[in-house]
């Protein structure tokens, strides 16, 4: 016990002695994607440069969600960092929560920054929050199945042209499945990807009134046609498929399509993971000839929470994270396609870059996403596939996982879309909207 | 109550326990050796068992990633501390509701046991708020307190199970030999409860060690235990079995080997004092 | 008899523990109560100010309510049910003379050491995944179409999750208490011509009476709270969303506090509700 009682003050002779030094440790919160955990393998070139050192907080994306709100909204200043979302970095900023992104430094060129992704990351103009990358959604298909099945992929396909394709390349003997899209609860996971093809199919989440809107039509052939879909041609068990599952089944070579993030491009084209990188093919996300596509915009960012002792070296890594440097960086040692996409305008006009097959489909899919006009009709909220507002999270969420439900034939689509319309109806009531 | 049985009887008992208990078993035994395979291999088809190129390269690849040691000290300590500090509190507690009980001991005893049943999620807030003001937030110490207050309950229970089964006739003896109540504790009580504090200490380590709420909700860098370090290794993009593998059998493997070792002690620790 | 003296001293030294632990319970539990009754939405801005009863009918209102409180009833009872059952006849069977006993137990034990998220994980990912899962291998080897567990049959695939945590657990308790029993009784019943099932009903069960009860007791503490498991296999999909699942998506996905903290004193009620009922039986097993 008494060697425990000196270690635990030796402990605390140690904190204080390195707080006094003003070698500045800064700790970052950060989601374990790929490109994340690339940047850690980095850290030493920031600390090389700038003599700070960092300590990263790596979580699974719901874990760091529920962490980082947590601790931003009680202001316990955990973290100096922390990676967040398109869908947080504007509520966030409005609440005074964000240290503002301005007075950046000359070299990091702010103009540079893909306007969509920066007034993304705005609030009122001032920018809270810079990509690490960005993306959109599109197709990712496979070429020789394609050409087995004899059709030919249009650069702008429809939602039927993707049935039928699906339907045609879909050999369950063979574990290929047409086409291989999310299912999985969470607003974040299918409560994104139904909300961007309901949006292709006229749908809206609330009319101007905050009304929800799942008691219209739009919401019902959506859905109905995800499902149909999905049970001709897509894998067992989607109703439980995100992000990652989805990849490692395309990676296998068990999926036909797979209309996804576009990040996920550099994943499947890479020979060390993929068994199919030669093979595979990008076009922009469907429609259905209303005039918006079933694409999202949505970035990964860097913020600084309000209340930091240590502003200054925080910026200096945001700076340094997110710049041309940076990306050069990654360039030189792992090649242009690994590069962190979406988030500056220089990367594409990079000749370097535009050779990467998947540069121009990212980009034209970025451009086509149009977050302040996201849906057919007209919409009292910003966002493509989520609504800009505090309550969303928790409502899309039980929302996609009622519509989960009807994936895994728990429940008929007309259930799911009467619990929704209730369940959000109630919720905006709550908070005041209606 | 081993009784003398033929040799085939002994036999088919044999082969059928093995059986029950390599199938319970297999789960771990199946991620020990995936966290040898390459990515590629964990999700191979057919699943291949044995006769794949084992490497060690998805432990290279974590140890690189994560800084293993520093978490696993964390985990230590804040398991540790709080089961030493739990004992320093309960024995006393569990000493007198034992020796000297009253009409309210069991209401007490009962009591201490339903505070556990407060759902954590419900307190996070409040907690969370009160370790900011404290300033435990992210620190060893905060988690330690935290940990041992919620398994005060158990550890008190379990000590007054095996005080109740020492004697008292041998206690008043000492007293009336005129041995202070300090001495009574350290030199007749504490001699004969050593197996049952030994076995409540084995049984609250792994509590401790396995509790991944709040050491995930209170913690950023500084004291995140291992818990944290699977946060990080839960479904990332790409292929992760063969990692995920990796980094759970590094975080098992310290407390299933210390438990195999004290598996009698703590056979003891789970019974609870329920049968002698 | 104690005397007066001795009476104070352990007071004195029942002291601490119950001091802390009355704080633990209600520093959060008042802090609780005031939160419920405040309209908190710390994404607009903190405490908005109060709310009445609000939260509390809304809580309740909320179409998951009664399906949430069933779920934790059914996860607890699922569990309890099968880890007292397999318990015993594992007991049983460890008890017969066989070659190796020791690692056969050190084998069953093995699951208690496992952290639950990693165990979800490992479950979830490794075996119940219906491409790349090791059940799906074997129904497919079988000719079966793979089921897709965590959908399909979620509720099951929970309860068997956590049914391996804490089936060495009840096991080696109720071995304990098998390796106890007076052998001369069962073998003079033996003669007698009593069957096993008569044995077994007459001898075995009562003598493990008390053992049963300590296995519930302590399970049903940590089940009612089960969150990892299902945070990290369904994220309260598919009718799993148990009591503090709901709970924890009005607080950190819905960011309401208020909501929230209302559940948390419904789900201390709940909590209570069991516990009395649970008291009443082990209060009385625990003298005998």
């Amino acid at each position: 016990m008494i060697y425990t009682v000196s270690r635990l003050m030796g402990a605390c002779a140690i904190a204080a002695l390195s707080t006094a030094a003003a070698a500045e440790t800064i700790t970052i919160a950060t989601v374990n994607n790929g490109d994340m955990i690339r940047m850690q393998g980095y850290t030493d070139d920031f600390t090389a440069k700038t003599g700070h050192d960092v300590e990263w907080v790596t979580l699974e994306e719901n874990v760091l969600r529920q962490r980082v709100t947590t601790d931003i909204s009680t202001k316990g200043g955990s973290f100096d960092i922390t990676t967040i979302g398109m869908y947080e970095a504007p509520i966030w900023g409005a609440n005074g929560w964000l240290v503002p992104l301005d007075g950046l430094s000359e070299d990091y060129d702010v103009d540079d920054i893909l306007p969509a992704m920066r007034s993304g990351l705005s609030h009122d103009g001032t920018l809270y929050a810079a990509p690490f990358y960005g993306e959109s959604s599109m197709v990712m298909y496979r070429t020789d199945l394609m050409e087995k099945a004899g059709l030919e992929m249009p650069d702008a396909p429809t939602w039927d042209f993707i049935r039928e394709a699906a339907a045609a390349m879909t050999d369950r003997d063979n574990e290929i499945n047409g086409v291989c899209l999310r299912g999985k609860a969470g607003w974040g996971e299918g409560g994104a990807f139904i909300t961007v093809t309901a949006n292709s199919f006229g749908a809206r989440w609330f009319d101007e009134d905050w009304n929800a809107q799942f008691d219209q039509p739009e919401w019902a052939n959506a859905l109905n046609f995800f499902v149909e879909l999905m049970s001709e041609s897509g894998p067992p068990g989607y109703a439980t498929n995100g992000f990652n599952e989805n990849l490692s089944l395309f990676q296998q070579g068990k999926c036909g399509m797979w209309i996804d993030a576009t990040v996920a491009a550099s994943f499947v084209t890479n020979p060390d993971d993929s068994t199919v990188a030669d093979k595979v093919g990008f076009a922009l996300a469907p429609d259905t000839g209303l005039g918006k596509r079933a694409n999202w915009l949505w970035a990964w960012a860097l913020a600084i929470p309000g209340g930091t002792q240590k502003e200054e070296a925080a910026k200096q890594f945001i700076e340094w994270a997110t710049s041309k440097e940076y990306i050069e960086l990654v360039a030189a040692k792992e090649g242009w396609a690994n590069v962190p996409p979406g988030a500056r305008t220089s990367l594409y006009e990079n000749p370097n870059y535009q050779s990467v097959p998947f540069a121009k489909m990212t980009l034209d899919s970025i451009n086509a996403a149009d977050p302040s006009n996201p849906t057919v009709k007209p919409v009292p909220y910003v966002g493509i596939q989520f609504v800009a507002i505090p309550e969303f999270a928790g409502i899309a969420t039980e929302v996609s996982q009622e519509f989960s439900a009807v994936y895994a034939g728990q429940q008929t689509v007309e259930e799911a879309l009467a619990k929704a319309q209730a369940l959000t109806n109630d919720a905006m009531e709550a908070a005041g909207y209606r | 109550m081993a009784r003398a049985v033929t040799n085939n009887r002994k036999a088919l008992n044999t082969a059928i326990a093995w059986s029950i208990g390599l199938i319970i078993f297999f789960p771990i035994l199946w991620t020990i050796l995936t966290s040898f395979k390459t990515e590629a291999q964990a999700i191979s088809n057919p699943p291949v068992f044995l006769f794949f190129d084992w490497t060690l390269e998805n432990y290279s690849v974590v140890q690189e990633r994560s800084n293993y040691m520093r978490f696993l000290w964390n985990s230590v300590f804040i398991a540790g501390g709080s089961t030493v500090l739990g004992l320093i509190i309960a024995v006393p507690a569990a000493w007198s509701m034992a020796f000297v009980p009253s009409r309210r001991t069991k209401d007490i005893l009962l009591w201490m046991l339903s505070t556990k049943m407060l759902p954590a999620v419900g307190v996070l807030y409040p907690i969370y708020l009160l370790f900011i003001k404290l300033g435990l937030l992210d620190t060893r110490i905060g988690l330690t307190i935290v940990l041992m207050l919620i398994n005060l309950p158990i550890i008190v229970w379990m000590l007054y199970t095996y005080f109740r089964e020492i004697p008292g006739e041998i206690l008043e003896a000492a007293r009336m030999d005129g041995a202070s109540l300090k001495n009574e504790i350290l030199y007749v009580l504490t001699p004969m409860a050593v197996p049952g504090i030994a076995s409540t200490l084995l049984l609250n380590f792994i509590l401790a060690w396995n509790e991944a709420f709040w050491t995930l909700n209170l913690t950023a860098a500084k004291a995140a235990p291992l818990t944290a370090f699977i946060a990080s290794y839960s479904s990332p993009e790409g292929l992760f079995y063969a990692k995920l593998s990796a980094a759970s059998t590094m975080a098992i493997a310290p407390i299933l080997i210390m438990g195999w070792f004290s598996q009698k002690q703590l056979v003891r620790g789970l019974t609870f004092g329920a049968v002698k | 008899m104690a005397t007066q003296q001795s009476r104070s001293a352990a007071r004195l030294m029942m002291a601490p523990a119950v001091i802390l632990l009355l704080g633990w319970m209600l520093v959060p539990l008042t802090m609780t109560l005031w939160f419920s009754f405040r309209k908190y939405l710390p994404l607009r801005g903190g405490d908005l100010g109060w709310a009445g009863f609000d939260n509390y009918t809304r809580f309740i209102g909320s179409s998951s309510f009664w399906p949430s409180v069933q779920a934790t009833l059914v996860i607890v009872g699922g569990v309890l049910i099968i880890t007292v059952v397999l318990g015993i006849i594992l007991a049983l069977l460890l008890d017969q003379p066989m070659w190796g006993q020791g690692v056969v137990r050190i084998l069953v034990i093995a699951p208690f050491f496992v952290m639950p998220t990693v165990s979800a994980l490992v479950w979830k990912n490794m075996f119940m995944d219906p491409v790349n899962g090791l059940f799906a291998y074997v129904w497919k080897f079988f000719g079966a179409a793979p089921v897709e567990w965590l959908s399909q049959a979620s509720m099951q695939s929970i309860i068997m999750i956590v049914s391996w945590q804490w089936l060495p657990f009840a096991t080696l308790i109720l071995l304990t208490a098998v390796q106890s029993l007076d052998s001369e009784q069962l073998e003079a019943a033996e003669m007698d011509g009593a069957s096993f099932m008569s044995r077994f009903w007459y001898l075995i069960l009562p003598h493990l009476a008390r053992a049963i009860t300590i296995v519930v007791l302590i399970q049903t503490i940590f089940l009612l709270s089960i969150f990892a498991e299902i945070f990290v296999t369904t994220g309260g999909a598919f009718g799993t969303k148990t009591l503090s699942y709901l709970i924890f998506q009005r607080v950190l996905e819905s960011q309401n506090v208020g909501l929230g903290s209302a559940g948390g004193v419904y789900a201390i009620i709940l909590a209570n509700i069991v516990a009395i009922f649970l008291m009443r039986i082990v209060g009385k097993n625990l003298d005998a």
